[in-house]
């Protein structure tokens, strides 16, 4: 039995915009537990970038408790929840939010610069290694807009992988890019997840969702299915089969 | 926390945006470098005003006849004639912090030679009055005692007046007339050039005080005394020494008011040094207000760079930096415009004061302190208009920062 990397329980999430209260999320109950890949789906609104984000610990519930890794996330700091994100946790957003004019080495440097004991040699290495792990070993001194969007996404999973956080978060990371690219992102995924990587995933495509090992599905802020994925897709068998000179 | 990689994130951020941060400092630049311009145009004239003061003696102090006045009341007794030559007598004796002391009797009129004629100033001194006024005997000889006491018909003259009446021809052996009163030339004065008021120190003639009072304004008083303290810090007793010599000569009572008064040079060189002093704080007030309009310029670049950067926060959060991190990333960025920009200014500034001094000829000094001061001020801008735009960054919200459009 692996052990539990996520544990949310009675999560709950209301916005104030003026008089209106927005119930983002009406008490949420998930485990996700270590090695998995996981899908969480729904329509727009249904509440999926506001778990996200509070499991990232870059917002903080309104009620419920989560542990991350064993840790209580509800009593800490705002000073302690950034360390963490530092140390345990990677981000891939759907607009790659890379630094523009920076290179895709330093790019992925920068989240070691918010780790004291890490000394340049090391962050170096670091971000050459994660770079390499997404296939960009060539492209390491290319600015943001010298890279096409599927590489600028793979600069971004670099990133989050450089500090060896214990679960990847992702936003609807193939959101702006083709079927082919997305696949390329997939399969990249899959061969981290392969090796051990936990990684939450959110995005409303099916077929993407497809690519992963359980999908949860929300609505109006409650999770209303969750299931193994059976008939898994395997990206790199898929982008054999698509057409090598498709077009747009 | 870790201020290397603050450091080194700020440098980062502002090499993704060089042009900008050279637009940044120019209103630094520009401050700090007339700061240094201004203060060096300020220190200088105090200097040339020092030196040139200095060269008049800085020990000099003149006492001449009248109350002061205050407020239109004239205080003491006024008699223009009040003064004696027993009074310089007195004096010498009196006085021990007074090196050197004598008479004074001055006169307008022309000096003709021949056909030749020049309107000059004669002077009624004895020979103490050369080192007291810092002149030198040029060429020739200076007046004896024995002139002195018959009313010699002697003089020496000025360069100025030498170059007007006798052109290249030697005057010493000549005659000069003076009020229809022939004086024999015995000797030229050093040339002194002008004094700090522009005033030339060579249009003069000198002779002794008998032969002016006697001979030429008919009058038994003298018109002023200049002495000479002993040395530069013992004006202060000399002065105080030659106001009790006077007032017991005069008979003045205890309560009775000066019926003279005493002029030192140093008090005049600090008269003139506190001029340029109040010259150069305004000069150094005007160039720091563009010096506060430059750093007002970083902070309001600064303060939309937090805007337009919201998301680039809203990244380095989300990969686990601490509020207080972004805080000194961007303190430190708006620290390092303002010390470059310093620099620079710094630099531009000297760079612009050699060419003036070379080109317009103007006196100048620049003083570590000045340099030393602009550079402080200007890290103190740096902070001080850093603070509140990297405030504002620090307190953004990790997921309000990402979310901004
Ligand atoms: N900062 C906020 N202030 C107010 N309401 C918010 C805020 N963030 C989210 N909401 C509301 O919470 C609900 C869930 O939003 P959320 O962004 O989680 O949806 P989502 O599932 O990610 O949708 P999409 O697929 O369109 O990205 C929505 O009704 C949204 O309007
Ligand atoms: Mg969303």
């Amino acid at each position: 039995m692996n052990k539990s990397i996520i544990q949310v329980n009675q999560l709950k999430k209301d916005f104030y915009v003026g008089e209106i209260t927005v119930h983002a999320l009406r008490g949420i109950n998930l485990e996700i537990k270590q090695g998995e890949f996981v899908a969480i789906m729904g329509t727009s609104g249904s509440g999926k970038s506001t778990m996200l984000n509070i499991l990232g610990c870059l917002d903080k519930p309104t009620s419920g408790s989560y542990f991350l890794d064993g840790i209580s996330m509800g009593e800490l700091s705002k000073n302690e929840l950034a360390g963490l994100r530092n140390m345990k946790l990677g981000f891939v957003f759907q607009s790659y939010n890379l630094l523009s004019r920076t290179s895709a080495l330093e790019n992925v440097e920068l989240p070691l610069f918010y780790n004291p004991k890490i000394k340049s040699k090391e962050r170096r290495e670091r971000a050459e290694a994660a770079l390499e792990a997404v296939g960009l070993s060539d492209r390491m001194h290319h600015m943001p807009n010298q890279l096409s969007g599927g590489q600028q996404q793979r600069v971004a999973i670099a990133r989050s992988l450089v500090n060896d956080p214990v679960v990847i978060l992702a936003d609807e990371a193939t959101g702006n890019l083709d079927t082919r690219t997305s696949f390329e992102i997939m399969a990249l995924l899959q061969d981290l997840n392969q090796k051990g990587k936990t990684i939450v995933f959110v995005t409303h495509e099916a077929d993407i969702a497809k690519f992963m090992t359980r999908q949860v599905v929300f609505r109006d802020g409650h999770i209303i299915r969750e299931e193994l994925v059976t008939n898994r897709n395997n990206a790199v068998e898929l982008l054999k089969a698509l057409p090598i000179d498709e077009t747009a | 926390m870790n201020y290397l990689n603050s450091i080194k994130i700020a440098l980062n951020a502002l090499k993704r945006n060089k042009f900008r941060a050279f637009l940044t400092m120019l209103g630094i630049i520009i401050g700090v470098a007339s700061v240094i311009v201004m203060l060096a145009i300020g220190q200088g004239s105090k200097k040339s005003i020092q030196d040139q003061m200095a060269g008049m003696g800085t020990n000099l102090i003149f006492a001449f006849p009248g109350g002061e006045q205050k407020g239109g009341v004239r205080m003491g007794n006024s008699d223009a004639q009040s003064m004696k030559l027993s009074d310089v007598e007195a004096i010498e004796k009196d006085c021990p912090a007074i090196s050197d002391v004598s008479p004074e009797v001055r006169s307008s009129g022309q000096a003709v030679v021949g056909n030749q004629n020049w309107p000059t100033s004669i002077f009624g001194v004895n020979n103490k009055y050369f080192n007291i006024r810092k002149y030198t005997i040029g060429s020739g000889r200076s007046f004896t005692e024995n002139e002195i006491n018959t009313y010699a018909k002697v003089c020496l003259v000025g360069k100025t007046v030498v170059t007007n009446l006798f052109g290249k021809i030697n005057p010493i052996g000549q005659t000069v007339r003076f009020g229809n009163i022939p004086l024999l030339i015995i000797g030229i004065l050093g040339e002194k050039g002008e004094n700090g008021m522009g005033q030339d120190q060579d249009d003069l003639i000198m002779a002794p005080y008998t032969t002016v009072q006697k001979r030429i304004l008919a009058i038994t008083h003298i018109q002023s005394i200049a002495a000479s303290a002993a040395s530069e810090n013992l004006n202060a007793a000399a002065i105080d020494q030659l106001t009790k010599s006077l007032r017991s000569s005069h008979k003045l009572k205890d309560k009775a008011a000066d019926d003279f008064q005493v002029r030192s040079q140093s008090e005049m060189v600090q008269t003139f040094s506190s001029i340029s002093d109040i010259m150069t704080a305004l000069l150094g007030a005007i160039s720091g207000i563009s010096l506060l309009v430059g750093g007002i310029g970083i902070m309001n670049i600064m303060y939309v760079s937090v805007t337009e950067r919201t998301r680039e926060i809203g990244l380095r959060l989300s990969v686990g930096g601490r509020g207080n991190d972004i805080m000194m990333q961007f303190l430190i960025e708006s620290i390092l415009l303002n010390v470059f920009g310093g620099i620079i200014g710094i630099s531009l500034g000297i760079i612009a004061t050699k060419v003036m001094s070379s080109i317009l000829n103007w006196p100048v000094v620049i003083t570590t302190i000045s340099v030393v001061m602009a550079f402080l001020v200007c890290s103190a801008i740096g902070i001080f208009f850093g603070w509140y735009p990297a405030r504002k960054a620090a307190s953004l919200n990790p997921i309000d920062a990402l979310r901004y459009e």
